[in-house]
């Protein structure tokens, strides 16, 4: 009866390797690397920029382990910390001919040292948490309605232009919060412009009402426009904080969303938060201007001759010069959104603009006037101009209009991105902030690994101590459950903080609470005079429910904690139920395995070695 | 070995009635502290600023307290933290200051009355090998006297949510485990247990109370691990208290909790001394991070191991559990393995 059929045996072992490798990575440690990031919105880096780096490398003389491209980075792993100072040094050089404008970030990282192979299974270390590594954490709110209000403000520019273009007269546009009020003189006005406005305007909920004289139309946004108008804000605030924090040259920064309107900000490695504030709260700003397409324009582009008055040499992506004129025709602050998408007729990967009422204006005006001409959009940062792209105005233009030809689907992604980069959807306010010295990360981690390992002995002795076999298959099943945990974790990326490591010695403080269920049961049947084997398969049959039991109200507490909990508590909480289910894996499936593979043969079994088994003398009266 | 040699069933309810005398005790007195000295909430709730210098000799606590108060924040709390060179010092939250400049501005004024300048070192590298973009250095002619370990700025609004979300995790747990037990056993069972851990919960928080220590989110992670973990024990017993009814026709309600809890006597002490270990393991290794979170736990595995051996079991008494409440269908009761099982009547 105690036996396990082959494939438990298989899941077993399969479980055993996959969480060897995944923790595998976890024991190498870290290697010094340098990593080359892009460090304008600008330049984006692809795979050739590895090949590049080599190449650096080489005529430097150094010898990297590898240099890899991920994630918009290429990396560069070095043996000592001599050879990646010098790596850095080498790569700022060639990259980098003007130190004061670099166009590439070379930062220093750590690497894991785990074998190419495992990285190639995806085994890839936990992340270490900043309580661990050191760092600055920020927190910060977005202030939702001021990006509510600026979208009622565009609009109500848009219902002014709206309602001039179709000759209706009102006496008034106003925006009141977050809504906009129209009035009118008379009915027929009001309903000819409500159902212009309900057309044209569909994120609004119109509603007439007679105030005093006065007709009156109200505009409130519709709550999934607000929804909408509060996403859009987000992902582009986090898309530009993205920008700026590259400017820190931090290796791995984390820029998430938080809840509904909160971006969470962790630079590793960084000390300095007067810095790290000043650049987070930098705006950068985006300009619409005309290229200068004049003889001494087009000279002074090819660098024949000097720039004409009036105009100002900037650079293309990819490096090419234009000039273009110093007006400033439109600015961010006109641009209501940028999406990627298709051309209408012709199928190519086109971006979409939308621009305010005033936007619009400019845009038609200007566009009229210069069919076939090429306009300039600018993105400034760091006081630094730099053309995002420069399409040639083929029509004129209205609020809405598109750029296309010759891009893939990439690159309008890309540039429908840095056209929202420019600047903040809305602002933003630091409401947590904190820094952890390097130091300190590096004695938290030996003081967390220290009580895992310290408590995870203290158990082992005992429980070996006091149910000897039984104790020992317990202490392997204990390891086990350690061993898919860590796997777990590490497959998850999960970011491992002080408290997941309180979690994880929780985890197997609670973990023996299984394997003791289980042998005192084996125990209490052997007391009551079963024969061994019965006794084992009793013992694991009947504590199973309990240790369910005791699992799922463990649980809910961990489930609570992880929905209402933030930051480290949600840490604490994710191991905590990781914890909970490994155990009951390794407590029953797997100490049974190794009990059925020792004990489960042999058919004559006269005693097992489960400690002493105390039995009352005769003293006590006969139950059931 | 073996530590547990009962011969008898230890009639645990004969003194039901000390025990829940000493534990409603217990439990005004914690709630008694718990209202007069109210808890020494952390900055994570309260909102305001930590920060944590790292001194290269003994700090000089006095000292530093009077340099702080000079610069006129309010209440704020200057103590060793951890070793004695490590200060903690913790400002409220004041309408008047600028929190996210606070944290530079105390720490000039303690370089300053080290005779130090606060200067800002660009991109020096660290020793583990990755950057550092830069860092304020406290710097004098004898080198560093002090360095910024920590810091920790919390607005006033995030503290608030905290709160709420601590006392919603609780109240989720709280329902969450009476319907569990409601479902698994009885509404007496649930009601039994959840009194019995709430009340462990309320001497934890007595402790905290009583002793000013620090309320931080660990350890609230910490008092909702504890009450899911101690629900355990209350499960374990009752567990048991249902195969009894199921067994021991004979014995009657009391007998059959008695036995219940002497059975499972030496488990609960086991596994809770077990988990004690490693929680004892964090007190003394994991340094004052884990410090209160290790505390919390090991009052709460103590009293857990108390409340449901003397309380949980003795309210379910009280509230009137019967054979029928758990043994309810005659089918589910037979065991098609027992080579006893004959006619039912």
């Amino acid at each position: 009866m105690n036996r396990y059929p082959l494939w438990k045996y298989v899941i077993l072992a399969i479980a055993l390797l996959v969480g060897v490798i995944y923790t595998l990575p976890n024991l190498f440690g870290e290697a010094p690397a340098v990593q080359v990031s892009s460090g304008k919105a600008t330049v984006k880096i692809d795979p050739s920029m590895a090949t590049r780096v080599e190449e650096i490398l080489a005529k430097a003389g150094l010898k990297p382990d590898f240099v890899q491209f991920e994630n918009n980075s290429v990396k560069a792993r070095f043996a000592d910390l001599d050879a990646q100072s010098k790596a850095k040094e080498a790569l700022t050089a060639a990259l980098n001919p003007d130190p004061n404008d670099p166009t590439y970030i070379v930062a220093l990282n750590l690497l894991s040292r785990s074998p190419r192979w495992l990285t190639a299974l995806h085994a890839l270390p936990m992340y270490l948490g900043l309580d661990l590594r050191g760092g600055v954490h920020f927190l910060m709110q977005v202030d939702m309605k001021a990006a509510l209000t600026k979208k009622a403000d565009s609009t109500t520019g848009d219902v002014r232009t709206l309602l001039r273009d179709k000759n209706i007269r009102h006496t008034g546009i106003t925006r009141s919060g977050d809504g906009i009020v129209v009035r009118f003189r008379d009915q027929a006005t009001l309903t000819a412009a409500k159902s212009l406005l309900a057309e044209q305007l569909t994120d609004f909920n119109w509603v007439e009402s007679l105030d005093g004289a006065d007709y009156k139309l109200a505009g409130t946004l519709k709550p999934e426009a607000i929804k909408r108008v509060q996403e859009a804000a987000i992902t582009q605030n986090i898309t530009t904080l993205h920008n700026r924090v590259n400017e820190l040259g931090v290796a791995e920064p984390v820029i998430q969303q938080q809840g509904a309107d909160r971006v969470v900000v962790q630079l590793p490695g960084v000390q300095d938060t007067a810095k790290a504030k000043d650049i987070i709260g930098r705006t950068a700003t985006l300009e619409m201007r005309m290229v200068d397409e004049s003889t001494e324009g087009r000279m002074a582009a090819t660098g024949a001759g000097p720039v004409p008055f009036g105009s100002e040499r900037y650079t293309e992506r990819g490096g090419i010069p234009l000039i273009v004129k110093r007006q400033v025709l439109l600015t961010g602050e006109n641009l209501t959104d940028a999406q990627p998408g298709f051309d209408g007729q012709t199928q190519e990967p086109a971006v979409h603009l939308t621009v305010d009422a005033r936007g619009a204006r400019i845009m038609r005006d200007v566009s009229r006037e210069n069919i076939g001409k090429r306009m300039a959009i600018l993105l400034f940062e760091k006081g630094k101009g730099e053309v995002v792209t420069a399409p040639v105005i083929r029509g004129e233009l209205g609020n809405r209009f598109q750029i296309s030809g010759q891009m893939t689907t990439a690159e309008a992604n890309d540039t429908a991105l840095l056209l929202r980069a420019g600047s903040l959807a809305a602002p933003m306010e630091i409401i947590e902030e904190r820094t952890i010295g390097p130091s300190l990360g590096a004695e938290n981690i030996d003081k967390g690994f220290h009580s895992v390992i310290y408590g995870f002995c203290a158990i082992a002795a005992f429980m070996c101590a006091y149910y000897l076999l039984f104790g020992v298959i317990s202490t392997l099943s204990l390891a086990f459950n350690l061993l898919l945990l860590v796997a777990l974790l590490s497959m998850l990326q999960a970011t491992l903080t002080l408290p997941g490591i309180a979690a994880v010695a929780l985890a197997l403080g609670m973990a023996i609470d299984a394997n003791v269920l289980v042998n005192e049961r084996i125990r209490e049947e052997l007391r009551a005079g079963a024969n061994p084997q019965v006794a084992i398969n009793h013992g694991y049959e009947r504590a199973w429910a309990t240790i369910l039991d005791s699992n799922v109200t463990t649980l809910i507490a961990g489930l609570a904690l992880l929905a209402f909990g933030s930051g480290p508590v949600r840490g604490f909480a994710i191991v905590h139920c990781l914890g909970i289910m490994t155990s009951m894996f390794s407590a029953v499936m797997f100490s049974r395995g190794l009990v059925n593979l020792w004990y489960g043969r042999q058919k004559r079994l006269k005693s097992v070695s489960i400690g002493q088994v105390w039995k009352p003398g005769a003293s006590v009266p006969a139950k059931g | 070995m073996e530590f547990f040699r009962i011969r008898r069933d230890i009639p645990f309810m004969r003194h039901a009635l000390v025990f829940n005398v000493i534990s409603m005790l217990t439990f005004l007195a914690a709630v008694f502290f718990l209202a007069t000295r109210g808890l020494h909430f952390s900055i994570e709730f309260t909102g305001g600023n930590v920060i944590e210098v790292a001194y290269a000799k003994s700090a000089d606590v006095p000292k530093i307290r009077s340099t702080v108060e000079a610069m006129n924040l309010g209440d704020v709390l200057v103590q060793n933290f951890g070793s004695s060179r490590d200060v903690m010092i913790r400002v409220p939250v004041r309408a008047d200051v600028k929190q996210g400049e606070l944290t530079a501005r105390v720490f000039a004024a303690l370089c300053r009355a080290e005779n130090g300048s606060v200067k800002t070192v660009e991109g020096a590298a660290t020793t583990t090998g990755a950057s550092s973009a830069s860092r304020q250095v406290c710097d004098t002619a004898s080198g560093e006297p002090l360095r910024l370990s920590r810091s920790e700025v919390v607005g006033p609004q995030v503290g608030k949510e905290l709160a709420q979300d601590g006392a919603k995790a609780l109240a989720f747990v709280i329902i969450g485990i009476m319907v569990y037990l409601a479902f698994r056993f009885e509404w007496k069972f649930s009601v039994a247990a959840i009194v019995a851990n709430l009340h462990d919960v309320i001497i934890i928080l007595g402790f905290f109370a009583f002793f000013q220590w620090e309320f931080s989110l660990s350890v609230l992670a910490a008092v909702l691990a504890v009450l899911g973990y101690s629900v355990n024990e209350s499960v374990v017993i009752f567990d048991r208290i249902r195969e009894s009814f199921r067994r021991y026709r004979k014995m009657n309600t009391h007998e059959v909790i008695d036995h219940a809890i002497t059975s499972t006597i030496s488990r609960t002490i086991i596994t809770h001394g077990s988990t004690q270990m490693m929680v004892l393991s964090m007190l003394i290794f994991g340094g004052p991070t884990l410090h209160y979170f290790a505390i919390a736990l090991t009052i709460g595995i103590l009293f857990g191991i108390y409340s449901s051996v003397f309380v949980a079991a003795a309210i379910a008494m009280w509230l009137g559990v019967k054979r029928e409440d758990l043994v309810k269908s005659p089918v589910k009761d037979h065991d098609p393995n027992d080579p006893n099982a004959g006619a039912v009547v």
